[in-house]
């Protein structure tokens, strides 16, 4: 009923080709954007403690959806398919942790931001097998560098700054007088500071699929062969595809330890993540930025909540729950891939598509 | 110029002055490499026969074991529990086919390969949950493999061979014998074939794909059982194994996807290359490079065979 697009003329090819070309759809953005900068920083999620909000959800949730953004790039759009989505989200956090203790002072966010792109360099590197081979084959050389990456992290003492511990934690990090990182800091400034990064990440993302060089990762996806007769270089085009996908996935890996974790060892980033990964892609829907926050957040909410209603309603100890939250997983991710092989992305867009004609389909 | 030294020249000066040392560790590489062989092995029949790339070959390995334990330990005796367990892989094999398989007909191979991935979810979660994630020894004894081992004195020295070892060598290879004749003398192992070939020619001369698959997953199942012991009996049987499992995917890439010889091949050219590397490379590096060489050893043949040693050439089209 509200949802139409009768009555609005488009008179220019930008228009056309703008990335909200419905007056409903802009709305619906705008709305968005102030349910997560206004209501839930002062609301919290109605029925749930705000400081489990924060903390369990909304900011994991954010940063693995950039995670997820991430790695839909490659798989999605790209075609390229990756395993070692864990291991680049550790290089970007052992990178960031090694860029602030050599540069103390700088801001914080530019060291996430150079984190992550020590990640695309890591990423290009081991994204290089990428132009020889392809498909299935591609799964092994991307978990040829998760394991051997999870054993750098584990070998090279360099990396967390010989400690003994051998993992790396967060100290304090100060910005515009305001405690932004570390145990001090308080959950709703990072709640805000990763909200905005996801936000500016998800429009560049957008951009960038929409123009020149994402039109030349579809290609390469679609048929590479094809792709190649027309005048598209394989070479930059997969090779951009892994450093822009590792550049997402090295700021979420330092986002992850630094904003939300605080601190993290080797088992953060191994491969078990790498498919949970994975699965926020496949479930979201492949070659969508929609489908990356509707992936990310099912994934990551769901056996929470599962685990929380569990603890507290039923009283099951968290051992069954553990469980009972895989095994749902998987049954999600084999329900989702009959009912629609292309994930909630596409069951979103037929919903849209029915809302259109809503309440008179014929 | 050491570093070149103690690259190139001292581990082959090793392996000369203590050549007991050395055929020790081609031995252990060799055990890992057929066992490699065997999860590799599970792989390949899998996708001959249906095309699905079937990632849970590895946590089939782990629940065959573990399964197998824990009956074991309900007081049911180890040979009456064996059968159990392939009763389970039957049951297993019909699920899949009737659940997942069938309802995914025509789809993609990713997305195939895909539900195969939320399969292994939901097993890891129902075993867990089922028989517990404590690592346990592995029933060899009440089996009736010969345990202890048998030392073989040679140049000074002595090597060892464990007789669990020697057991698992010699049921690999019984065993692919008889996959072997399965596939190419019998009416069923010729279906097997054909529909691998081609899905719609076979159902035309009355192939039944559903009865196809639900063999091909049990085999996979009997081979995940038979790897499942004796991997059991090298480590602990717990959910670790599932790592170990991936070391299947060089094998395969080396072997190609659709070679039975091949995934044995590869499974020994792995197994050994990693044990030498790790025994004689491995210190310059520090240790556990075990865990990603194997990769490495895959990522070059990659390179220079995209279709494995044994595969089908690969033919694209525009």
């Amino acid at each position: 009923m509200f949802y139409r697009e009768t009555g609005q003329f488009k008179s220019k090819y930008k228009e056309e080709l703008a990335a909200f070309p419905l007056a409903e759809d802009k709305v619906g953005i705008i709305i968005l954007l102030v349910i997560a900068y206004v209501f839930i920083p002062i609301f919290g999620i109605p029925g749930l403690p705000f400081e489990f909000t924060m903390g369990a959800i909304m900011i994991p949730v954010f940063i693995f959806t950039i995670t997820t953004l991430g790695l839909n790039i490659l798989l999605g759009f790209a075609g390229q398919i990756s395993l070692g989505t864990g291991a680049f989200m550790g290089v970007g956090a052992y990178s960031c942790y090694k860029i602030m203790t050599i540069f103390p002072d700088l801001n914080i966010i530019i060291c996430v931001i150079l984190s992550g792109l020590v990640t695309a360099v890591v990423g290009m590197i081991f994204g290089l097998p990428s132009l020889k081979i392809k498909g299935f084959y591609l799964i092994v050389a991307t978990l040829a560098a998760q394991f051997f990456l999870e054993w750098a992290f584990i070998r090279v003492a360099w990396l967390y700054n010989y400690n003994d511990s051998g993992g790396i934690e967060g100290t304090n990090k100060e910005m515009f007088g305001l405690i932004v990182s570390g145990p001090q800091s308080d959950a709703l400034t990072r709640y805000f500071i990763v909200l905005t990064l996801l936000v500016l990440l998800t429009w560049l993302a957008s951009n960038v699929i929409r123009g020149r060089i994402g039109r030349s990762w579809m290609m390469i996806r679609d048929m590479d062969i094809a792709a190649e007769l027309i005048g598209v270089r394989p070479l930059t085009a997969k090779l951009s595809a892994f450093a822009f996908s590792s550049f997402y996935i090295g700021i979420s890996g330092a986002l992850m330890v630094f904003f939300w974790l605080g601190a993290a060892e080797v088992e953060s980033f191994d491969v078990s993540h790498s498919f949970t990964y994975l699965f926020m892609v496949i479930i979201g829907g492949l070659g969508s930025i929609t489908g990356s926050y509707m992936g990310a957040a099912l994934v990551w909410v769901i056996p929470v909540l599962i685990k929380e209603i569990g603890k507290t309603v039923f009283g099951f100890d968290a051992f069954i729950m553990e469980n009972f939250s895989i095994i749902f997983l998987g049954v999600a991710i084999v329900v989702i891939l009959i009912v629609e092989p292309h994930g909630l992305a596409r069951l979103w867009q037929i919903t849209k598509q029915k809302l259109r004609l809503w309440p008179f389909p014929y | 110029m050491e570093i070149l030294y103690a690259i190139f020249i001292a581990p082959f000066v090793e392996m000369g002055s203590y050549p007991d040392l050395f055929i020790q560790a081609l031995w252990d590489g060799f055990v890992a490499g057929t066992l490699y062989g065997l999860i590799a092995l599970g792989f390949v029949l899998i996708f001959k026969a249906s095309g699905v790339f079937n990632f849970s070959q590895p946590i089939l390995v782990v629940l065959a074991a573990l399964s197998l334990v824990s009956f074991y330990k309900m007081g049911i005796p180890a040979w009456i529990s064996v059968i159990l367990v392939l009763i389970m892989f039957y049951v297993l094999a019909w699920l899949v086919e009737r659940l997942i398989l069938r309802q995914l007909v025509n789809q993609d191979g990713n997305i195939l390969f895909m539900s195969t991935i939320g399969l292994t979810f939901i097993i890891i979660g129902a075993a867990q949950w089922i028989f517990g994630g404590v690592p346990n020894a592995m029933i060899v004894n009440e089996l009736g493999f010969p345990s202890g081992s048998l030392e073989w004195p040679i140049f000074g020295g002595g090597v060892y061979f464990e007789m669990i070892d020697v057991s698992a060598a010699v049921i690999a290879v019984i065993m692919i014998v008889i996959l072997a004749v399965f596939f190419s003398k019998t009416k069923i192992g010729r279906g097997l074939r054909a529909v691998a070939d081609d899905h719609q020619a076979a159902l035309s001369v009355g192939i039944s794909l559903n009865q196809i698959w639900v063999i091909v997953w049990f085999v996979a199942g009997i081979v995940a059982l038979v790897t499942g012991i004796f991997w059991g009996a090298r480590s602990d049987v717990s959910f670790a194994l599932q790592i170990i499992g991936f070391k299947a995917l060089p094998v395969l890439i080396i072997g190609g996807f659709t070679s039975i010889q091949g995934a044995i091949i590869g499974g020994l050219i792995i197994g050994l290359g990693e044990k030498i590397f790790e025994i004689y490379w491995g210190p310059l590096l520090g240790s556990g490079v075990e865990g990603w060489f194997a990769y490495v050893i895959a990522l070059v043949f990659l390179l220079y065979r995209p279709q494995g040693l044994f595969g089908d050439k690969l033919i694209e089209r525009v």
